[in-house]
């Protein structure tokens, strides 16, 4: 990784826009990645639109500052769509990743994303987290497709770090653990590009 | 610093949030008293740590209070008893403690309390400034600000064996940025509880409460006779506590291999022009002094690590050299001659011989982002001021809507 790596997560309060943050450096800090992982917080509530951050480098972080221009952005609710401009700031080459059962050829004309060179991938991650985890919680498939479509780090890295976190969090409940892992591992399969 | 390396004992590299970094250390102090009252504004601190208090990891009287007023009112009492005692709070809990603040330091005790900084109201807000702990800054609270989550975990450790030395019996607050880092997950490098412990050593303060056999009056009335003596004390303890903070820092850096003083300068030994602020504004600072110095702009920082005691000395003699200083503040005195940070600055250098020109921005109040523009826009106004030799105004408002 030649220069810092920067990731806006997007959300509404309750889908895991923090936690998704939070899994994310945590698995990039286990292979020795420097990282930051913050939230934008305000009167959060249940459904209200949140956001969440990145920062991924191989060097220390020394920035404090919101980030602005996110190579990455990862949608986890489609509904957003018309109401808040996710695509604001991406650079070229940038990487977009939606929650929806839609195809990436469908959603890039309701983005009115006319810049060729940002990269859009969707994956269905509420009906997976369904499958596996029994609930619409889209956050750790969302990780599993931002991997695949980024290449920001190994899945194998992703599963393991995940895995030890997971059961410091859920020790009583074995089935939640593999049921987020299976959905990470769907997610990294089934994410769709252009 | 390759053998300070050698000397450092091995460290774990973990991924924390401030809040997070700030209760490990104070599991790893494992206080005899924590009083604290869960509930905004106080911190995550306090709460991560009764879960340690509920799972056996420390061996500690937890006492859950009904107000900050009441927390610090607790530690009082349990610090003057003999027991190490912590709190943790944050913006208006810190406002509520303000009686109390005095008494702590008046009476002599070596309270430690994290404190994150955050605005106070109103209008509501939760975000970051100084505002709380620069208020408090003539209640005499030893006050060390930390740049990141790693900084909050080492002065903790520092703070304790600063404010417990004989020769200073002070209560110390250790700062962080809220929200920034306070509620931010970065990269800490921890050391174990054995070296934390030894470094440490037992809690043992000159005179208590339980002591019966030397019995003492805490807290006793004393008017024109004695008031005035006990306060030029106080001063002279906080004068006293400049060497032991030097001192302390030497000796944590050969555990750590970090090294730590009165503030941090970077790129500040041939700067024409530099930047003097406190906390995380700091880190995104050096970005911009890195990127003015790839254009050949001779740009320094000095990062503010201890506001009380003020280190004017020293700062006198790190800044000589520079033609022009930006002082940010991240805090108002309303109409006073600039923020705290500044008007203590500027007055510092009034009797140098030849003084370096500053002025002042006052930036980020209740969070307001402060970006690489905004402090790229600070240094470039100050290199004008360099070409003009001129400070047109001395309070600029950096990042408001105008």
């Amino acid at each position: 990784m030649a220069e810092m790596l920067e990731i806006r997560w997007h959300g509404r309060g309750g889908q895991g826009a923090k936690t998704a943050s939070l899994l994310m450096a945590e698995a990039a800090a286990a292979v020795g990645k420097y990282i930051q992982a913050f939230p934008e917080y305000g009167p959060e509530r249940m459904g209200a639109p949140v956001a969440s951050y990145n920062r991924i480098s191989d060097e220390p972080i020394t920035l404090h500052c919101s980030v602005e221009n996110p190579q990455y952005v990862a949608v986890l609710d489609s509904t957003f769509v018309g109401s808040i401009d996710f695509t604001a700031g991406v650079p070229d080459n940038g990487v977009i990743v939606i929650n929806t059962t839609e195809t990436p050829e469908e959603m890039r004309p309701k983005l009115n994303l006319t810049n060729d060179t940002i990269r859009l991938f969707t994956v269905d991650a509420n009906g997976i987290s369904e499958d596996c985890i029994g609930r619409a919680i889209p956050n750790t498939p969302m990780i599993g497709a931002l991997v695949k479509a980024t290449g920001v780090l190994e899945l194998e890295e992703l599963l393991e770090d995940t895995k030890v976190k997971l059961e410091k969090k859920f020790r009583s409940k074995p089935e939640i653990i593999e049921g987020n892992l299976d959905a990470i591992r769907r997610a990294y399969e089934e994410v769709k590009g252009e | 610093m390759s053998e300070v390396k050698e000397m450092a004992a091995k460290q774990e590299r973990q991924a924390l949030t401030g809040n997070e970094a700030m209760a490990l250390a104070m599991r790893q102090i494992e206080p005899d008293v924590v009083a604290a009252y869960p509930i905004t504004p106080q911190t995550e601190i306090v709460q991560i740590f009764s879960t340690y208090v509920a799972d056996g990891l420390v061996n500690t009287e937890y006492v859950p209070v009904e107000s900050e007023h009441s927390a610090m009112s607790a530690v009082v009492g349990s610090a003057a008893a003999g027991a190490r005692s912590m709190t943790a709070t944050s913006a208006n809990g810190l406002a509520l403690m303000w009686e109390i603040l005095y008494i702590a330091s008046g009476t002599r005790l070596p309270i430690v309390m994290p404190v994150v900084n955050r605005a106070l109201s109103g209008p509501i807000n939760i975000h970051c400034d100084h505002s709380d702990t620069m208020g408090a800054r003539d209640s005499g609270w030893i006050q060390i600000f930390s740049e990141n989550a790693q900084e909050a975990y080492d002065n903790m450790f520092q703070a304790i064996r600063i404010a417990e030395h004989p020769d200073v019996l002070l209560p110390a607050m250790v700062t962080t940025d809220g929200f920034i880092i306070s509620h931010g997950m970065e990269i800490v490098n921890t050391l174990d509880d054995k070296t934390i412990k030894d470094f440490l050593g037992t809690y043992k303060i000159p005179r208590n409460l339980l002591d019966v056999d030397n019995p003492i009056t805490v807290g006793p009335l004393a008017l024109q006779d004695f008031y005035f003596e006990t306060k030029v004390a106080q001063a002279d303890a906080m004068m006293k506590a400049k060497p032991v903070i030097l001192e302390i820092a030497e000796e944590y850096e050969k555990l750590s291999g970090r090294k730590y003083s009165f503030f941090e300068e970077y790129r500040l030994d041939d700067a024409d022009v530099a930047i003097v602020v406190l906390g995380s504004t700091a880190g995104t600072a050096k970005v911009v002094v890195d990127n003015l110095r790839k254009e050949g702009i001779k740009a320094g920082l000095l990062k503010l690590r201890v506001f009380r005691p003020f280190p004017y000395e020293e700062l006198k003699e790190a800044l000589k050299h520079v033609d022009v200083i930006g002082v940010l503040d991240r805090s108002d005195s309303f109409a006073s001659l600039g923020g705290p940070v500044f008007s203590e600055l500027r007055a510092a250098m009034y009797d140098m011989e030849t003084r370096p020109l500053v002025t002042n921005y006052v930036y980020g109040l209740g969070g307001r982002d402060i970006d690489l523009h905004m402090i790229e826009q600070a240094y470039r106004e100050l290199l004008e001021i360099k070409e003009t030799g001129k400070v047109d105004q001395y309070v600029n408002y950096l990042g408001v809507r105008e």
